[in-house]
């Protein structure tokens, strides 16, 4: 019997991933749309970052930073004793730094198609910015957040450089699906391997045609 | 009464263009700030309602301060009681027609949104999606909606510019109906001289961030008040001579018009003005109207 942990794992970790982001991505995708400063071109620099760099120079400044015996690592390791380097919640952080402009990308292109009006509008009518967030701004960019989510999700699920660098191999603990993979190939077990590369394959599609087809009928609704 | 006294920087496309204005509007007259594109019109507006900072300036709602940089007040948008119809309507896509308006109303107001669906005659686009709905549809939703919380302010940026003409005067009318009926002070931006002739109490003519003139619109638009009682605004389009008078054509509301006009008349018309023509009401042709 195969051993399924990995692949729950994975869901954990993407689960994870994507909560975290969704609910980090928005500010920050919202400040980016309507802001027009320099610090902003920075900003925008610094969160595109991931698309282009290898995983493994970020995995590898993930331990550096990380791991126990410098800087950031240490102050959580002495303070709060918590140890992000081998550890499903390290995994979590830094996947959400790795799948950020994921999320942050479709979101802030949603609102800056968005009417700057819809908002003034909502301010004149005596509502407060989080009510027209929720109400107004958020429920008129569904098919950015889903693209977002969906997205962040299946990048995570395709993690492998980051994982292998700042998770390693730790059964039950950071062994994803796509580490597993490379395990069991290595191990020459190719059918497990193929188990499980094929249960991420049918996943991955299954994700992605939910979602096109549900963008499309919203799409087809506004333009009927 | 709303009075202000705004003062602001605009960066426009010919550079630096300095705002300098101050109104006052007796309560419950409709005036329109004209001007063309690009002089600070919808500026104005904005900073009226609150969406916009001015540099410095004053702003009083019947004794109530909404701005005043000299002492540091500054209302928020939501607490300034201001209805606002923007040019492009800003109806709220993830709602219907109804569910603009009660969104833009407390909870147990249902009765203010049920009027207003009455008044702007709009019980047949109740569950539609502003998606749906044509140009002056969209305009009567969004005038309702600005009218839901009973503003002091009504503030109207080009709100019919869209629309063709039929449209317009019927619009122009739902607007002065509801301004008299919810005792409204009104202000109306606006590049259309028959527009402002048939709305507006009051008119503020804008050029390049400053008042030039102000007064009634007959009193700004021609340059000696006409006793006539007829008077219509249009276009000319073609100028005939014959003789030793002119024939003007004049382009009024889809009629030609021809009228006649002497070399003094003709002084300062040139194709493609818009010109006020008005006759004294002793000799009029009246007729009336049958349907075949």
């Amino acid at each position: 019997m195969i051993d399924l942990e990995p692949i729950w794992i994975t869901c954990k970790l993407a689960l994870a991933t994507t909560a975290i982001l969704f609910i980090i991505a928005i500010p920050i995708a919202s400040w980016l749309a309507n802001n027009r400063s320099r610090l902003k071109t920075v900003v925008e620099a610094i969160v595109s970052m991931p698309l282009v760099l290898p995983p493994s120079v970020l995995g590898f400044y993930f331990l550096l930073a990380f791991g126990p015996a410098h800087g950031l690592g240490s102050i959580l390791a002495q303070w709060f004793n918590v140890r992000l380097v081998f550890s499903f919640t390290g995994l979590v952080v830094a996947s959400v730094i790795y799948s950020l402009p994921f999320m942050v990308h479709p979101i802030q292109a949603g609102l800056s198609g968005l009417s700057p009006y819809l908002k003034e509008a909502s301010y004149s009518l005596g509502k407060s910015r989080l009510e027209t967030l929720f109400k107004v701004t958020l429920p008129n960019i569904k098919p950015s957040l889903l693209t977002g989510i969906v997205l962040s999700f299946a990048h995570t699920i395709g993690e492998f450089g980051v994982v292998l660098m700042i998770g390693g191999n730790i059964p039950g603990e950071t062994r994803v699906a796509s580490i597993a993979i490379y395990d069991e190939v290595e191990a020459m077990n190719y059918h497990s391997a193929n188990v499980y590369a094929g249960i991420l394959f049918a996943a991955t599609f299954v994700i992605l045609l939910t979602v096109y087809t549900v963008n499309h009928r919203y799409l087809n609704r506004l333009h009927l | 009464m709303i009075s202000f006294r705004i003062r602001k920087m605009l960066q426009s496309a010919q550079g630096e263009l300095p705002l300098d204005i101050s109104c006052e509007i007796p309560e419950g007259q409709v005036a329109t700030i004209y001007g063309a594109s690009g002089a600070g019109k919808t500026t104005i507006l904005r900073i009226l309602a609150g969406l916009l900072h001015p540099d410095e300036g004053m702003i009083n709602a019947d004794g109530i301060t909404w701005l005043d940089t000299d002492r540091s007040i500054n209302l928020s948008p939501q607490k300034r009681n201001t209805g606002i119809v923007f040019q492009d309507y800003a109806l709220f896509p993830n709602m219907t027609v109804r569910q603009n308006l009660e969104y833009a109303g407390a909870k147990e107001d249902k009765k203010i949104v049920d009027e207003l669906i009455g008044v702007m005659e709009l019980q047949q686009l109740q569950a539609r999606y502003p998606d749906t709905l044509s140009g002056g549809q969209k305009q009567r939703v969004a005038l309702a909606r600005a009218l839901v919380r009973k503003p002091k302010l009504l503030l109207l940026d080009e709100p019919l510019s869209a629309l063709d003409n039929d449209m317009r005067a019927k619009l122009q009318d739902h607007i002065l109906q509801v301004h008299q009926y919810y005792k409204l002070t009104t202000i109306l931006v606006s590049h259309d001289i028959a527009e402002l002739f048939k709305m507006s109490d009051k008119v503020f003519v804008l050029e390049r961030g400053c008042v030039v003139k102000e007064g009634t619109p007959a009193s700004v638009f021609s340059s000696r008040e006409i006793s006539g009682k007829f008077q219509f605004i249009g276009d000319v389009v073609r100028i005939d001579r014959e003789d030793i008078i002119y024939v003007l054509s004049v382009l009024i509301n889809n009629n030609i018009v021809r009228v006649t006009a002497t070399d003094e008349d003709m002084q300062d018309i040139k194709q493609g003005d818009k010109v006020v023509v008005s006759s004294k009401a002793f000799n009029p042709i009246i007729r009336k109207i049958t349907i075949r």
